[in-house]
């Protein structure tokens, strides 16, 4: 009885006005961080808040919802933030990259081409990629205002100087539509070219540090970079152990204390379709397979 | 003397209306130039388009000072619907709305009189809300810019009919500037800051 009932979507609408004209903004002026009042939610900062503030906000019953932590579709994370929506919006969820309409990601963007009216939403945990350079917000501000991003370009430098290469791995600052130096969030900077001319819309919450912004659809994003040291995409020189994909992300698996390893796709939907599509890497039994009772 | 039982209603379905109305306007604000359909079924008051109306509904409330041209507070309806819908409060200074109705575009103020935001703060600028004659038929316009692909054709019958060459100011303002959604009937159409008219023709 008296089982508590929540608004569709969990947050209020009130909320959901104020979420909804930051993202109108946030698409507005590419790449430009736009502050809004971040909701408490039910979970812990660093488990999405952010994303999941903008999902409530832009979805509807309509929408197929698909949730990936670090490319996976069957981690802890991906599967409450999912369940959550399943709750209180009664959504439809997928794994499927292709049948999701509403994509909420952590760290990663799907290795199949994302298409137009699909909503990829990015959990954010600190959104200013000038913040390590410059503690102060008043002073990473104006520099946004500005334009004046030389300190980012030092900080490149730098790690050529040190490592004889740009060794900036993930969070890899981005450039859109030539104006805003941009974090594209964690995400390996091997994802960072699929965020250039995307079909779909790219939108990124950060709850703890109160900020959205967005890429709109076919926006330029330019990873930077120095005319004698171009940016790279990094990726391990191993086929995947499961499906054999030569082109995906791949994660590295410790297999047992004797240093055996094997490398799979970070992307579990990504895989699983070549799997089903008779794909096998190295690592793959055959499928099992069900035998009927006598 | 309009009481508050006479107000034309507001969305039938406040939650879900609000929901597919603000997918519109986020597909037309990520897509500039082509036109989205509001499918919510909404009471407006006289002299407000549909689409308007709900627009008004899904992104006004007490936290945004709304401006009205002289054609939407000719009469105090649109005022008291929004009051008595939105709790929005109406202001005489359109330099501090964060968004402007406008019933009749053709005597669309000058756009300085709106907010532009500052160079930290960009988004605090005013939404123009233009409505217009027609959003399919009229002269072509060429559009370019974040959103789109090459580019977007937009037939339009629009006012003021220098509406591009005035929204060039948002080029040497970038990142301030102003975003415009125009609206006739139920289809709207954005043209956020980012967007640069390529050619226009009859």
């Amino acid at each position: 009885m008296n089982a508590p009932a929540y608004n569709f979507a969990y947050l209020d609408e009130q909320t959901k006005r104020m979420i909804r004209r930051a993202i109108l903004k946030a698409i507005a002026i590419p790449g430009y961080q736009v502050p809004f009042a971040s909701r408490e939610m039910p979970m812990p900062y660093g488990w999405g808040t952010g994303g999941v503030q903008v999902t409530a906000a832009i979805l509807g019953p309509q929408d197929v919802l698909k949730v990936i932590d670090q490319g996976s579709d069957d981690t802890t994370n991906a599967i409450s933030i999912r369940k959550f929506f399943g709750k209180t919006a009664g959504v439809a969820t997928t794994t499927s990259t292709t049948d999701a309409t509403v994509i909420q990601t952590r760290h990663r963007i799907p290795e199949a081409p994302l298409h137009a009216g699909q909503v990829l939403v990015y959990q954010v945990p600190i959104p200013e990629p000038l913040r390590f350079l410059e503690p102060r917000e008043t002073e990473t501000r104006r520099m946004h205002a500005l334009a004046e991003y030389g300190l980012m370009h030092v900080k490149l430098y730098e790690d050529i100087a040190r490592f004889g290469h740009i060794a900036t791995s993930y969070a890899y600052p981005v450039k859109v539509n030539a104006r805003y130096v941009m974090d594209p969030s964690p995400t390996p900077k091997f994802d960072n070219p699929k965020m250039d001319n995307c079909p779909a819309l790219q939108l990124f919450g950060a709850g703890r540090e109160k900020r959205i912004y967005a890429i709109p659809p076919h926006t330029d994003v330019v990873s930077l970079d120095f005319e004698d040291h171009p940016f790279t995409r990094y990726r391990f020189n191993a086929p995947c152990a499961l499906c054999g994909a030569g082109d995906s992300y791949l994660d590295e698996i410790v297999t047992d204390d004797k240093g055996g390893r094997m490398f799979v796709c970070s992307d579990t939907d990504y895989c699983e379709s070549r799997r089903l599509a008779g794909h096998r890497g190295s690592e793959s039994a055959a499928p099992h397979k069900e035998r009927a009772h006598g | 003397m309009t009481t508050v039982a006479e107000l034309p209603a507001g969305f039938a379905d406040k939650v879900l209306s609000a929901q597919s109305t603000f997918r519109s306007v986020m597909d037309a604000m990520a897509r500039p130039g082509s036109a989205q359909r509001v499918t919510a079924s909404v009471g407006a008051p006289a002299g407000m388009m549909r689409g308007a109306a709900a627009i008004a509904l899904t992104l006004f409330d007490h936290d945004t000072p709304i401006w009205l041209d002289a054609a939407m507070s000719a009469t105090p309806d649109v005022a008291k619907w929004l009051k008595f819908h939105a709790s929005a409060p109406v202001v005489a200074d359109s330099s501090i709305a964060s968004f402007a109705l406008v019933g009749d575009a053709k005597n669309l103020p000058t756009l300085d009189r709106f907010a532009f935001g500052s160079n930290e703060y960009p988004d605090k600028s005013t939404t123009l809300i233009l409505q217009a004659e027609s959003l399919t038929q009229g002269p072509t316009f060429e559009m370019k810019g974040p959103g789109i692909e090459g580019t977007a054709l937009l037939q339009a019958m629009l006012q003021p009919r220098d509406l591009f060459q005035r929204l060039t100011i948002n080029e040497a303002l970038f990142p301030r500037g102003i975003d415009v959604v125009l609206v006739h009937d139920d289809l709207i159409v954005a043209i956020p800051r980012t967007t640069r008219l390529v050619a226009s023709g009859a």
